[in-house]
């Protein structure tokens, strides 16, 4: 089944509805681009064979991909192209687009990208990651991007552990004009959690950002503090935290799946924000994430600046990542 | 982890193939491709994964294969070997110059550079008894120059910064004025993070290696860093002359495939790894730790390596003569009691010892029990531990003991033996050199 035929049937039952016309617009967008910019590779092969299949291979993987994730598309690739007797490598790229898009859009529910407010009372962001992978930079993106459709933005400092971690976020603060709180150096990270939940109660905040020290998934004990983190928070605002945002640093290699496996244990991930993609890396892994463990990506960090954020475009993604650094 | 079957899956493969005596390139294929998905899964680079795997099949074709492995767990082998001498560097001790020697960190952001600036400022400090000016030249990010300042405090080493609105290149030309006229020995640059593609921050960064000109100048590989950090890596190499590697995060769980990659595309050796978020947490780059880890095959390799020395006769020799050698370790402790083990019972040992008192099957079994003993309190310490066992005082030596499970006091009788074996060792050496050496050992 090609995309479009797929996204007839997913959303044919409903009205079409805005993600819809969304993605039908991408793919448009995607296809066009196929033709034009993708085929340097498939310029240079007439009809496919094996060769081409292994550089294909070699596209996603160096894109890190991953190995398994890769095997499977390129065997359904091969799959199809058998079958259906398809050698035209434009007709294949067409085929390995609509095979990755059908399978990141069929691997989990949610493919909205904007918080989720709640109808009154504030609504609780947390941000986890592994240390250095921009969870800072982002809450004040993400602030930003929020505070500019006129919500009440409040930032709370629960990276108690790393040298100026809280002199950052206080930075961004004061640059957002948005209030922040506060806790002690080396302080218990829960307890600012409840200073920061008793103040937006009290001061009618939209949005409560969550910053957390970065922290390695294999350290248990740094891992059990976020599930403090989050019973503190939870006892205060009902329901909270309401998003949990994994920040995945797109430069990360194979370790990003062990990453969102071992948060998505100790809290309710609801998206990963995938930063630096302004480098040179694809950030291929976030598409075994969610092959994996489900998790959409939500939005994507373009540069260090508090504009740097735009909302994740799956298509655009692809694209992208299969246009290859032609290296 | 998708690792751990891995090697599992590699030892079923080659249950299927026959045992033949050189490697081919037939009986290799297969273990050729399991080696290649586990570097691929390793986040070794693509195309060093293929120029690499061409290297040990073109060095293993035609090897003879062990009688008690297998083609497939040979290669393994091989490949491991040459991880090894591929990782390990000549070079990866920091170049100390008799005057001022000055270090510049870089590299891509949130890669661990301010961290680690502190953790060389603190090994400098107060391992080498250095002198030593840290400075902080990441006038972008906000707060970095505060997260430097609290650890140098922390620290209790000097600090110089020019506040944000500086020009980094100022920055810089200050800070080794200050430290040249104050007598520093090291002077510590850290560099904001930026992009390899950012064309102005990286002419910033060739301009202060122009007016400083570094004695080292040190990228930070992220160990989670995935395909891309080779050409990370060559970039600033071709606009820094890099003089060396420090790979952060490697007390995480990825298997940090991209010291393979930089250090085969570029040559650059590995001089430090990041073991954790404490200042006291750097340690030397291990390249056998470090294969072991990107292959993730350690079992094969151990059970190739012992084939291979049971065979070895000439190890005995070695050993002896490192036995000779005062300052052996714990490590050398375990070897030797494994040695023993090998060559047979502790009886013939000792009858290869004249005047050691004849032993008895009750002493043998007692010592074979002791042994287990032996090894699993040493398997339990670092390597640091065993090669330096006078640092194993009272919450190591708890630790030592709580990580196999037994008693400290069964912790301290290790320690007492290697001591014992040491002094030993010591009085066999006069021995051997007055001339007195009882035969069969230290023959040159
Ligand atoms: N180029 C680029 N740099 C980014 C992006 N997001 C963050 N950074 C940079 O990455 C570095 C680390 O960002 P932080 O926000 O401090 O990361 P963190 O996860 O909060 O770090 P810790 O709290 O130390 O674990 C900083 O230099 C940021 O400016 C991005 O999208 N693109
Ligand atoms: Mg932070």
């Amino acid at each position: 089944m090609g995309l479009f035929a797929f996204l007839k049937e997913k959303f044919s039952k409903k009205d079409k509805n805005e993600k819809t016309e969304k993605y039908e617009k991408g793919l448009a967008k995607s296809r066009q681009a196929f033709a034009s910019r993708l085929d340097d590779l498939s310029k240079r092969y007439s009809s496919v064979n094996e060769e081409y299949f292994e550089e294909l291979e070699q596209i996603l993987i160096e894109a890190d991909v991953g190995v398994s994730l890769t095997i499977k598309l390129v065997e359904q690739l091969l799959d199809k192209s058998e079958e259906e007797g398809i050698k035209d490598p434009v007709k294949i790229n067409e085929e390995l687009v609509d095979t990755m898009f059908v399978g990141y859009v069929e691997n989990g529910g949610n493919i909205t990208n904007e918080i989720q407010f709640r109808e009154d009372g504030p609504t609780v962001l947390l941000v986890e990651g592994v240390n250095g992978v921009g969870k800072t930079t982002s809450i004040a993106k993400l602030a930003k991007r929020y505070m500019d459709k006129g919500k009440k933005v409040l930032l709370v400092a629960a990276d108690t552990f790393r040298a100026g971690a809280v002199d950052q976020l206080k930075i961004w603060a004061s640059r957002l004009g948005c209030p922040i709180i506060t806790g002690k150096e080396n302080g218990d990270p829960a307890s600012v959690c409840y200073d920061g939940a008793k103040y937006a109660k009290e001061n009618n905040i939209d949005l409560v950002i969550v910053d957390t020290a970065g922290r390695l998934q294999n350290k248990a004990n740094l891992m059990q503090e976020l599930g403090k983190m989050n019973r503190v928070i939870s006892k205060e605002i009902p329901d909270a935290p309401h998003e949990t945002f994994l920040i995945i640093d797109a430069t990360t290699g194979q370790n990003g799946v062990s990453q969102a496996k071992s948060f998505k244990e100790v809290s309710n991930i609801t998206g990963i924000v995938i930063t630096k993609m302004d480098g040179t890396s694809k950030g291929g892994i976030i598409l075994s994430i969610r092959d994996e463990l489900g998790v959409p990506v939500r939005f994507i960090g373009l540069g260090e600046k508090m504009e740097d954020l735009e909302e994740f475009d799956l298509d655009e993604y692809l694209n992208g990542l299969l246009v290859g650094n032609g290296k | 982890m998708a690792f751990e079957s891995l090697s599992e899956k590699f030892q079923g493969i080659f249950k299927k193939l026959k045992k033949e005596d050189k490697l081919t390139e037939t009986n290799m294929a297969s273990a050729i491709k399991e080696i290649r998905v586990a570097l691929l899964e390793a986040d070794v680079n693509f195309k060093v994964v293929k120029a690499f795997t061409e290297d040990v099949k073109a060095k293993a074709l035609g090897q003879d294969v062990l009688t008690k492995v297998n083609p497939g767990e040979m290669l393994i082998k091989i490949c491991h070997d040459e991880l090894v001498e591929l990782l390990g560097a000549d070079n990866t001790d920091i170049k100390y110059e008799k005057g001022l020697t000055t270090i510049m960190l870089c590299g891509l952001q949130g890669a661990g550079k301010t961290t680690s600036a502190g953790k060389l400022a603190n090994l400098m400090k107060n391992k080498l008894n250095k002198k030593v000016l840290l400075a902080g030249l990441d006038v972008y990010r906000p707060a970095a120059i505060e997260q430097l300042g609290v650890l140098a405090h922390q620290l209790g080493v000097d600090f110089f910064e020019m506040g944000t609105n500086s020009n980094p290149v100022n920055v810089a030309e200050e800070a080794k004025k200050k430290a040249l006229s104050e007598g520093y020995d090291v002077l510590i640059m850290d560099t904001a993070g930026r992009l390899q593609i950012d064309e102005k921050l990286m002419n910033e960064l060739k301009d202060i290696n122009k007016v400083i000109h570094p004695t080292e100048v040190l990228l930070l590989v992220d160990a989670m860093a995935g395909q891309d950090a080779v050409n990370v890596a060559s970039a600033f190499n071709n606009d820094l002359r890099l003089t060396g590697v420090i790979m952060s995060k490697l007390d995480g769980d990825a298997k940090g495939g991209a010291a393979l990659s930089i250090k085969y595309m570029s040559g650059l050796p590995i001089k430090f790894a990041g073991v954790g978020e404490k200042l006291t947490d750097l340690d030397i780059f291990y390249p056998s730790r470090m294969a072991d880890r990107i292959l993730g095959m350690g079992d094969v390799v151990t059970f190739v390596e012992k084939a291979k020395e049971a065979i070895d006769e000439k190890t005995a020799e070695k050993e002896a003569k490192k036995m000779m050698d005062g300052n052996f370790t714990l490590d050398d402790l375990l070897r030797q009691m494994k040695m023993v083990q090998k060559m047979g019972s502790l009886q013939s040992i000792a009858k290869m010892i004249p005047g050691m008192p004849k032993i008895t099957d009750e002493q043998t079994a007692q010592a074979e029990k002791e042994m287990k003993i032996f090894e699993s309190v040493i398997n339990s310490m670092t390597p640091y531990e065993r090669k330096h066992p006078d640092c194993l005082k009272f919450s190591r030596k708890n630790r030592v003991a709580k990580g196999c499970g037994l008693t400290n006091a069964e912790v301290n009788r290790v320690i007492r033996k290697w001591e014992q074996s040491k002094e030993m060792m010591k009085q066999m050496k006069q021995y051997q050199k007055s001339g007195k050496m009882p035969g069969g050992y230290g023959r040159r």
